[in-house]
Order: C-alpha cells, then structure tokens, then sequence
C-alpha cells in the first residue's frame, strides 16, 4: 500500500471504511497500480480479501505485493485471501464437463452470459461460515478488471447486475467493501464500455480515476489522479462531494503524489 | 408530497433500503413505503424472499391499487429498468399507472396518481430518453456540481405551449434545497436599442476598399478554372488537325518489354 494515498484518502489500515463501493477507472494510463494498492491495504488491515484476478497470474500480484509488505502465497494460506486466477481458471473451463458449475462458466455459454455463477462464488468466498471466520475484519472484493468481462462478450448489464448483487450481499449484508477496477477507452462508439462506467459512477461511493497526461508519456510524471468522494456520510460532513486532483509518479516499491505542477523535478 | 399527506411509494432498485431512508427524519420515513427490490431484484437467491414478477411485477399490481387520497410512486430508478426491460413495456407500464384515474367503467373516485422517476440520461441513447420524454408531462434536467447546479424544467400543459424554466440551486448537507433563483423564460433575443451597431471596417489600418478601376479589373478577370464557352470551343477544335502529343521513351538495360499484364486487370 502507498502511505502518500492513504493520506489523500484519509484512510489508514486501523480505521477502514465498511459498506462502500470504490470504482478504480483509468483512462490512456495503466491504473493497476491503485488495485495493488488497494489489495496490500486490505490485507494489512487484516481483512478477508476475495480476489477476482482476470487480467494477470497470481505471481505477478504476489511479486509485487512482495514489494510492498503482503506475501499472497502465505495470505492464501491462512485463508485470509480467496484468489481466483482467470487466466488459469478459463482453461479449466474448457477442459471441465459442462453439467460443473463454475464461476467464469459464461465462457462457455453461446449467448450474452450470466455471471450469478461467478457471483456465487464471490458470496461463498466471503460468508462467514463458521465462529473461526470472525478473526478476520469486514470482507473485501477485489476485480481485477470488469473491463475484461466486456471483452469476453458478457453484456454491460450483466456486469452491472452482478456487481448489484455483490454490493447488495458484500456491501450491505456483510458490511463490506468492493475496490473494482474498470477502464474507459475514450472510444465514443463503445456504448457498453459507457453504460458500464456511468452505471458503476452513480452507484460508488469514492471514484479514482488515474489518467495519462494530456501532453503525452513524460519521465517525471506519470499521470494524473484524480479522487472524488460521494458518499454522503454524516460524521465527515467535509468531505462530502469532494474532488481532488493529484499528479503521480510510480517508483519501484511506492508511488509519489504531489499538487499539479508541483513535481520534484520541476521545482 | 409528505407535507401534504400524499402517500409516497418507493421502488427501490438502486440503493439499499437503508441507504435510501439515511437522511430523511422520522415522520417522513413513516409515511413512506418502500418496496426492496435492491437485494434480490432477479431472483438469483431462489428464496422466495424476492417480490414475485421482480420489479415489473410490482409495478403492475401498483396499476390495480386504489387507495384513499392522491399517491406518488417514486422509481429509484427509471434506469435500473429500462436497461433490463424492453423500453415499449417500460412505458406501456408507466402510462397505465399515472392513468389509473381514467378508467372505463369504473366507478371508484378518482385518484390522482404522480409518478416520479429518475433517469440517469448518459446511459441510454436518444430513442428511450425522446420516448420517456414524451410520455412525461413534466421534465426536470439536473446538471452542475452540488454547490452550483441548475434544473431546467419543461411543462408540458395538455392544449397548451410548453414551458422552459431554469432554476439554481444548491444542495445542503441535510439534503435541503438552497434556491438561489429563476432564469427567466425564454424570450426572443432582441437587439439593444441604447448602443448602436459597431462598424467594424472603420480605424483600420489597411485598406478595404476597391476604387473603380480595380473594381472593373476585377470584374473582367477570367478565373483559370472556370468552364466559360470560350474553353468550351477550345477543348472541342482541338481534335481536328491539332498534332497529337509524343511521348519519348528510352528503355533502360533493366526494363520489361513484356506488353502482357502481369496482374491481369487493365481491362483493355
């Protein structure tokens, strides 16, 4: 986890935040930095974290969630982490006899896709089952990235109706939170990509947006990020509807944030 | 609405129960009854805890509901279902409950039913919005950030011209309105009296103006591309006893005689 962003968050792994949606969204940058931010934090705070991870293997995660405190390997193990590896998993899917439910089952299925299996993986993942289960703090989903679902030919509902669902068990049930990551290509002809943003946009309840300079790829300054709360929760009256913008720069083991134009090697 | 008495029921699609009563005190949430529809909206959990006929369900049992007194159905949110049911049952259904007063036969007293319903307009394309809109009497459009929004509201009065009216505002931390005031309705802009017309070609320091010699001159000028009959006769005498133009050609060491077409498509 970056210090400097649980900073501009007001966050820190003693007082985590339950029942809030946060939406990771980039756009002409690489936002991925923000889910393994999100997924040490979690980890940190001794939450129990399920990972939907359908973009990259789970050593890639644990590589770099070595670089920044949290073994992946030995968090599975205690049972703290529920990793499900899409990469690995999609195969399976395949190979498996088709009467086995799985949870990226809609691989296989001809039309749009329904993604209640994957949802009911996610709600076994993180039900508590038995009074062992307590040691952990709230449950967390992790999607690394909803983006992809779209690629793989599920529809902008489908997405959409599955997070609802996790938000209504996760969220509002087990007091949870879910950090999903989404990208927006910028494309004006990718409706479903724009359903799908603007759709999860009126349902969180803090937004990150990480965007690439509109300049183009500079050595200093890696991007812009840009924090907008909408939760409108009583005790921190001043955050309500509150929008930040920072600019970053990504170093081997954190990341940096400063004002706009602020940067260390411009001043 | 509550002020007044009205009965107030929620279809509660996009936010959970709880979320949706914070912020409202305990009088308002007494008189207000909201059907969950956020848990289990599709059946998925196959407990029979959801409303039967999901959200299309319970809206047509509202079609058949009489009560005593005026009644306003809120959709949290519209969008919620128009992206899962088509948009011809969407307002089939829309228009059968606010019409629930002019019933054929039917000789209950009249209620006044109001339903108010949220659009997210950036998720859904001009088709369902223009439809929506048309079907609606009243339209209300939200933009700007909390603290300076505007809402410009369209009254559409059956046998009457409809009506534009821009409000500002701001929202409070309990949620209260802050008007900060009307726009005025829109009128023809007309010119100002009090300044007259500048004229922009005095104090130049270049001259626009041609004098008549140059006007002539220019007048008489035959654009290079223009069609005019002169080229007309030109092109057309140039067939007969004008010398056709040569072309010289030295063949280099490495060219190809070969008069066959290699690809195969001059069609010659």
């Amino acid at each position: 986890m970056f210090p400097e962003l649980n900073n501009l968050l007001n966050t820190s792994p003693d007082s985590v935040e339950q029942g809030t949606l946060t939406l990771l969204c980039d756009a002409g940058t690489d936002g991925s930095f923000l889910v393994h931010h999100f997924l040490s934090f979690y980890l940190k705070a001794n939450c129990k974290v399920c990972f939907v991870a359908l973009v990259q293997s789970f050593s890639h995660y644990n590589v770099v969630g070595q670089k920044l405190g949290v073994s992946l390997t030995s968090a599975r193990e205690r049972g703290q982490l529920v990793f499900l590896e899409g990469l690995k998993s999609s195969v399976d899917v395949v190979l498996r006899a088709e009467a086995e439910p799985h949870p990226l089952g809609f691989l296989r299925e001809a039309g749009a896709g329904n993604l209640q299996p994957l949802y009911e993986f996610v709600r076994e993942a993180l039900e508590p089952v038995d009074c062992r289960e307590a040691a952990w703090r709230s449950p967390v989903l992790l999607v690394d990235d909803l983006s992809v679902l779209l690629g793989l030919g599920v529809g902008a509902v489908a997405v959409l109706d599955f997070i609802h669902y996790c938000r209504a068990t996760v969220c509002c049930s087990l007091q949870g939170s879910i950090v999903a990551l989404v990208h927006d290509s910028g494309d004006a002809e990718d409706e479903e990509s724009d359903v799908l943003l603007n759709g999860l946009s009126h349902q969180s309840h803090l937004i990150l947006r990480a965007e690439g300079l509109a300049t183009g790829f500079c050595r200093d300054v890696h991007g812009q990020l840009r924090i907008l709360w909408r939760r409108p929760s009583p005790p921190t009256a001043a955050r309500r509807d509150r929008s930040l913008t920072f600019q970053y720069k990504i170093q081997d083991k954190s990341v940096s944030f400063f004002a706009r134009g602020m940067s260390p090697a411009v001043l | 609405m509550f002020l007044s008495g009205e009965q107030v029921h929620v279809l509660g699609c996009e936010v959970s129960e709880e979320e949706f009563r914070e912020g409202f005190d305990s009088s308002i949430n007494s008189q207000l009854v909201y059907h969950d529809l956020f848990r289990d909206p599709l059946n998925w959990s196959k407990t029979g805890e959801a409303l039967p006929g999901g959200p299309l369900g319970v809206l047509r049992a509202m079609c058949s509901r009489t009560g005593p007194g005026p009644v306003t159905i809120a959709l949290d949110s519209l969008s919620w279902l128009l992206l899962h049911l088509p948009c011809t049952t969407v307002c089939q259904t829309l228009h059968a409950l606010s019409h629930q007063d002019s019933r054929p036969g039917d000789s209950s007293p009249v209620e006044h039913v109001h339903v108010l319903g949220l659009l997210h307009g950036e998720l859904h394309g001009p088709g369902p919005m223009g439809t929506l809109s048309a079907l609606a009497r009243t339209e209300v459009t939200l933009s700007g950030t909390r603290s300076q929004a505007s809402a410009h509201i369209l009254y559409r009065r059956p046998q009457q011209r409809p009506t534009h009216e821009t409000h500002w505002f701001s929202i409070l931390s309990d949620f209260g309105v802050d008007l900060q005031g009307v726009s005025p309705l829109k009128s023809q802009p007309h010119p100002d009296p009090l300044t007259p017309p500048v004229d922009p070609t005095t104090h130049l320091t270049f001259n626009l103006h041609l004098s008549k010699k140059e006007k002539e001159a220019k007048d008489s000028l035959t654009l290079p591309f223009q069609f005019s009959s002169e080229k007309q006769q030109a092109l057309l005498c140039r067939g007969l006893g004008q010398a056709t133009s040569h072309i010289f050609y030295e063949p280099d060491a490495y060219d190809d005689l070969d008069q066959e077409d290699p690809d195969d498509d001059l069609d010659i």
